[in-house]
């Protein structure tokens, strides 16, 4: 060791981080509570790659395609959640979980990012058919009320 | 996970009286070699700040996703009252007023003692400054880039709000201790080093300067240094369960287009959005020119791989 080592050593050096709690989950409503958001998230987030593809301009603008698309968007914001967040289903305690335990302390402030989401998926269900642009225009907004959600409520990857 | 050091516990009684002597002569030579040196007061000559360049500065080194008040979001103009809490295993850091407010913020200091705190973290009254305020990244910072910044936050309004003093048990509440830190971890060569073309350069100086991307996404060792060995790999999350992912070549698969692409709109190949703390950076990182992104994806692209853990 060297001597500014030995100097910082015995003042920084007597921290243990705490080691993570192993998670997992026994009940199967948890289990099934939890695979059934993930399976609405990626329906999610499978619509919204239709109208990302064209907004990055990686798969031509199709008129149909993109007004399905949105319309499934809308439906999929604006349907009952309430029952997806089981309790003992948080991250930290049930295995896959990446909900953040704020969900459980926060529900009305969760419920109004999904409304949140709900108002954006509207406006791009309004413009997907229109053209490219007002397309383009819409993806903000959608992406953004994705992101504000997750950046409250999600934990990252472990 | 770390091991405590316990060894330096472990001395005997007779072994504590004369380390103690030793000691406090270590200590004083110590306290010397590790004050906090400012820069000097000439640093600044004959530059000038351009305050709209400033505030790509600004959104690159992402001083509003620390100074901004707590759950506020960034706007034009954001006032920096501070009042954000970062949990850390030395205790809990509360980031300061940096608002141009003279008494609460930092309206009265001069440009010098802005540069001293954002370069070599040092505060207006001579002190160490804690490394949650990432100056080890920002030391990098070229000096015209640093003047623009400061030009751009004396355009920002001034707030009241007084800052909080951090929550710290001791001894990590001895700035003093902060010197033997800086000169173990405080370093000014970059890490990824070798034949760099301009827009890896560019990359590198936005990752590992302004950006201090890896202040999260790298892990640190049991002094709270960052470990260049294992550079963007990945790092438990310190708000939380979790891990910031592992960033490196080896393991960030997506394209070059791709990784811009998020960092421009937080969209994901597969059309998820970044979340958690992520989410803020690409606030940031929105704001900057297409080419920037793609120099910090070009950059990323030429991280050597680690695997980690
Ligand atoms: C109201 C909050 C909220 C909104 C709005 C929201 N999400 Fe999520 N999302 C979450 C949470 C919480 C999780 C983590 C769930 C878990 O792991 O149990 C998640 C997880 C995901 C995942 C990962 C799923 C998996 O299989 O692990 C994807 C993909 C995703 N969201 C996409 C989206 C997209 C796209 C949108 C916008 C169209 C969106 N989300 C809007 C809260 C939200
Ligand atoms: C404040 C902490 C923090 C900083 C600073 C930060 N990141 Fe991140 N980063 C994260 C987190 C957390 C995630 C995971 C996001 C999620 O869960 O959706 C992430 C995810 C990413 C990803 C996606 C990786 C993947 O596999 O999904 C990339 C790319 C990335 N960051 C690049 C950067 C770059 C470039 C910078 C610097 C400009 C940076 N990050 C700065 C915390 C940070
Ligand atoms: C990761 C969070 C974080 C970021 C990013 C950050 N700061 Fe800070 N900053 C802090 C913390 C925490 C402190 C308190 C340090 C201390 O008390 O020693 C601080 C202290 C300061 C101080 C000293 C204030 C005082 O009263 O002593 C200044 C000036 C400052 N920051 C400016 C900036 C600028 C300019 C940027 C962007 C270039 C920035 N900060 C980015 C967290 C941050």
């Amino acid at each position: 060791m060297t001597i500014l080592t030995r100097l910082i050593a015995p003042t920084f050096a007597v921290v243990c981080l705490a080691g993570g709690v192993a998670a997992q989950s026994a009940d199967p409503a948890v289990d099934a509570a939890i695979k059934a958001r993930h399976a609405h998230m990626d329906l999610l987030a499978y619509n919204l790659g239709t109208l990302g593809g064209m907004a990055q301009d990686k798969i031509p603008y199709d008129a149909t395609l993109a007004s399905a698309a949105a319309a499934n968007l809308a439906a999929l914001s604006h349907m009952d959640w309430t029952s997806y967040w089981v309790a003992g289903s948080e991250a930290g305690m049930a295995e896959g979980s990446r909900a953040l335990p704020a969900i459980w302390t926060g529900m009305e402030d969760f419920h109004a990012k999904q409304m949140a989401m709900a108002t954006a998926a509207d406006a791009m269900a309004a413009a997907a058919g229109t053209d490219l642009d007002a397309l383009k225009a819409a993806m903000g907004p959608l992406g953004g009320a994705c992101g504000d959600c997750h950046k409250t409520y999600r934990q990252p990857n472990n | 996970m770390q091991e405590p050091d316990i060894g330096t516990c472990a001395l005997t009684a007779r072994g504590w009286i004369s380390a103690g002597l030793v000691g406090a002569a270590v200590v004083a030579a110590g306290l010397y070699v590790t004050r906090p040196v400012p820069l000097a007061a000439n640093t600044l000559d004959g530059l000038t700040g351009d305050a709209t360049a400033g505030a790509i500065v600004f959104a690159a080194s992402g001083c509003a996703s620390c100074h901004l008040a707590p759950g506020v979001d960034s706007g034009p103009a954001p006032a920096l009252p501070g009042g954000r809490k970062f949990a850390s295993p030395f205790g809990t850091f509360v980031a300061p007023n940096i608002s141009q407010d003279t008494e609460a913020g930092i309206g009265g200091w001069t440009d010098v003692q802005i540069a001293s705190a954002v370069l070599r973290g040092v505060g207006a009254g001579g002190e160490h400054l804690y490394p949650a305020f990432p100056y080890t990244s920002y030391g990098k910072a070229d000096l015209q880039d640093v003047v623009n910044l400061i030009a751009y936050l004396r355009t920002l309004p001034a707030d009241p709000t007084p800052s909080q003093p951090h929550e710290l048990a001791f001894p990590f509440n001895v700035r003093a201790s902060l010197g033997g830190w800086k000169l173990l971890f405080d370093r000014s060569d970059w890490v990824v080093t070798g034949d760099l073309t301009d827009q890896q350069q560019r990359g590198r100086y936005l990752v590992e300067a302004l950006g201090h991307c890896a202040e999260c996404h790298t892990p640190r060792n049991a002094l709270g240094g960052l470990d260049r060995d294992r550079w963007l790999s990945g790092a438990p999350n310190p708000s939380g369960p979790g891990r910031i992912p592992n960033i490196t070549s080896g393991n960030l698969t997506w394209s070059e287009g791709e990784i811009a692409e998020y960092l421009s709109s937080g969209f994901t190949p597969e059309f998820d959005t970044a979340g958690g703390s992520m989410a803020e950076v690409v606030k940031n990182t929105a704001q900057l020119t297409d080419a920037d992104r793609a120099a910090i994806a070009a950059y990323l692209k030429i991280v050597p791989a680690v695997t980690n853990p």
